[in-house]
């Protein structure tokens, strides 16, 4: 049950590399790092989940919550490399549809038959 | 002399008899001496305070040579004490609260009670199981005066208490809406309004929600983000992923749902499920979805009841359960 959480900040564009498993224990953890990002005017907050190894609903919710937060403050959310699980995780709840989401880039069929 | 003092001597004979004859049998007599002491509140300081009571008694000259660094482990142990105490009323609070979530969790059923419609027209089987105490799913069958019966399936992204309050403004949301609203885009566009407008940011809800008409045997359905259903063709004996699309609840403060429909013949299901079902942190969903098809393709000639029931008892036995469980079979008869 271990996250951990990398920054690395430009002039309105910061990336957040996240690591580990996103759980109802580590949730907190993302939101806190994230959300402040978020409240930033015209910033394009990139969030790198390549090394997210798991990620339950709670986790879907800060997303969700910084997505909403972003918009708020004229910035923008960019969800970038997720994995198979992911993608279907935001396809099934139709989240694909208004969010800025990239799959990862190699590999073959990156959509699963849900 | 009460007990515990009777105790306190008894305390003295048996570090006498131990002096003398190291015998470990006395050991023994020793540990549940203690034992009997701590389960009647004695506090670290107080056993020590015995034992150097004790040595004064047994052994004068040598109390009187080690008495000051007797003193001083008898000030250590004080602050011991004072940490079990702290211990004490975290767990009386603990209890209290246990109980009260307990109490919580049983008005949480009452309000959320639903009655599962028996019918010639449709078997049903409904298996609901929180992880914790409090179940953030919730499903919810409407027997409508129109020869239709709705069921309703949802689960709040986020778990524990939070998630289940949730549920029961969704209830309370439901009954609100004018009976003539029955159509299932209808009911979760107006769901999703109440949602965006009443629950925290960081807390949104997928809900499947269907409507069977008996007459034209054919079910109508919309679904806000909910983990897909299945549909097993009798015929073909084939199951089925029902796709659909639509938002989640509480995302966006207007949402339209598409609305779909299937016919239902003789024998076929409908399998609706929360995504606690099929989640697992190791696997992929994919193969507990194969694992839930394995199941229900070997307890096709059982009852839906005893489907839901068998899939639940087979996941149970395999995986850690570490979110809600909801599971509904409907049959056509």
């Amino acid at each position: 049950m271990n996250l951990s959480i990398d920054i690395q900040e430009r002039e309105h564009h910061s990336i957040i590399f996240v690591q580990g498993e996103v759980d109802v224990y580590t949730a907190e953890q993302l939101k806190k790092s994230l959300i402040p990002l978020t409240e930033e005017t015209e910033n394009l907050v990139e969030v790198n989940l390549d090394g997210v190894r798991y990620m339950d609903s709670t986790g879907l919710g800060i997303l969700i919550g910084a997505w909403k937060s972003a918009k708020k403050h004229h910035s923008h959310l960019k969800l970038v490399q997720l994995n198979n699980r992911l993608m279907r995780l935001f396809k099934v709840t139709g989240l694909d549809q208004m969010m800025d989401i990239h799959p990862i880039k190699q590999g073959g069929n990156q959509y699963e038959n849900v | 002399m009460n007990i515990k003092e009777r105790k306190k001597y008894f305390y003295k004979n048996l570090l006498k008899q131990y002096a003398q004859t190291r015998d470990e049998k006395v050991l023994g007599h020793a540990k549940k001496l203690t034992k009997f002491l701590i389960e009647n509140c004695a506090q670290p300081e107080e056993i020590v305070r015995t034992h150097i009571k004790a040595l004064e008694e047994l052994y004068p000259e040598f109390y009187k040579e080690a008495e000051p660094l007797l003193n001083f482990l008898l000030e250590t142990m004080v602050y011991y004490g004072l940490s079990i105490e702290k211990y004490k009323t975290l767990q009386k609070k603990q209890l209290e609260i246990d109980n009260e979530i307990a109490l919580a969790s049983n008005v949480q059923q009452s309000l959320l009670a639903t009655t599962i419609p028996t019918t010639s027209y449709l078997d049903i089987g409904v298996i609901s199981v929180p992880a914790n105490q409090m179940n953030g799913d919730y499903y919810h069958f409407i027997t409508g005066e129109d020869d239709t019966i709705g069921v309703a399936l949802a689960d709040v992204i986020g778990k524990g208490i939070p998630a289940a309050l949730c549920m029961s403004m969704i209830r309370y949301a439901m009954d609100s809406f004018p009976e003539n609203i029955i159509s299932p885009p209808e009911i979760l566009r107006r769901l999703n309004h109440v949602v965006e407008r009443n629950v925290d940011s960081n807390m949104f809800i997928s809900m499947f929600y269907a409507r069977y008409s008996i007459v034209n045997q054919t079910l109508v359905y919309s679904s806000a983000g909910h983990e897909p259903g299945l549909y097993y063709r009798a015929e073909t004996n084939t199951f089925h992923s029902i796709k659909t699309k639509g938002l989640l609840l509480g995302v966006l403060p207007s949402v339209e749902y598409p609305q779909y429909e299937q016919h239902l013949n003789k024998d076929d299901m409908i399998i609706l499920l929360t995504d606690g079902v099929t989640e697992c942190r190791k696997e992929h969903q994919f193969k507990k979805r194969k694992e839930l098809l394995k199941v229900i393709k070997r307890s096709m000639h059982l009852s839906a009841q005893q489907i839901v029931e068998k899939v639940y008892c087979h996941f149970e036995q395999r995986f850690d359960q570490q979110d809600d469980f909801t599971l509904i079979v409907m049959r056509k008869k």
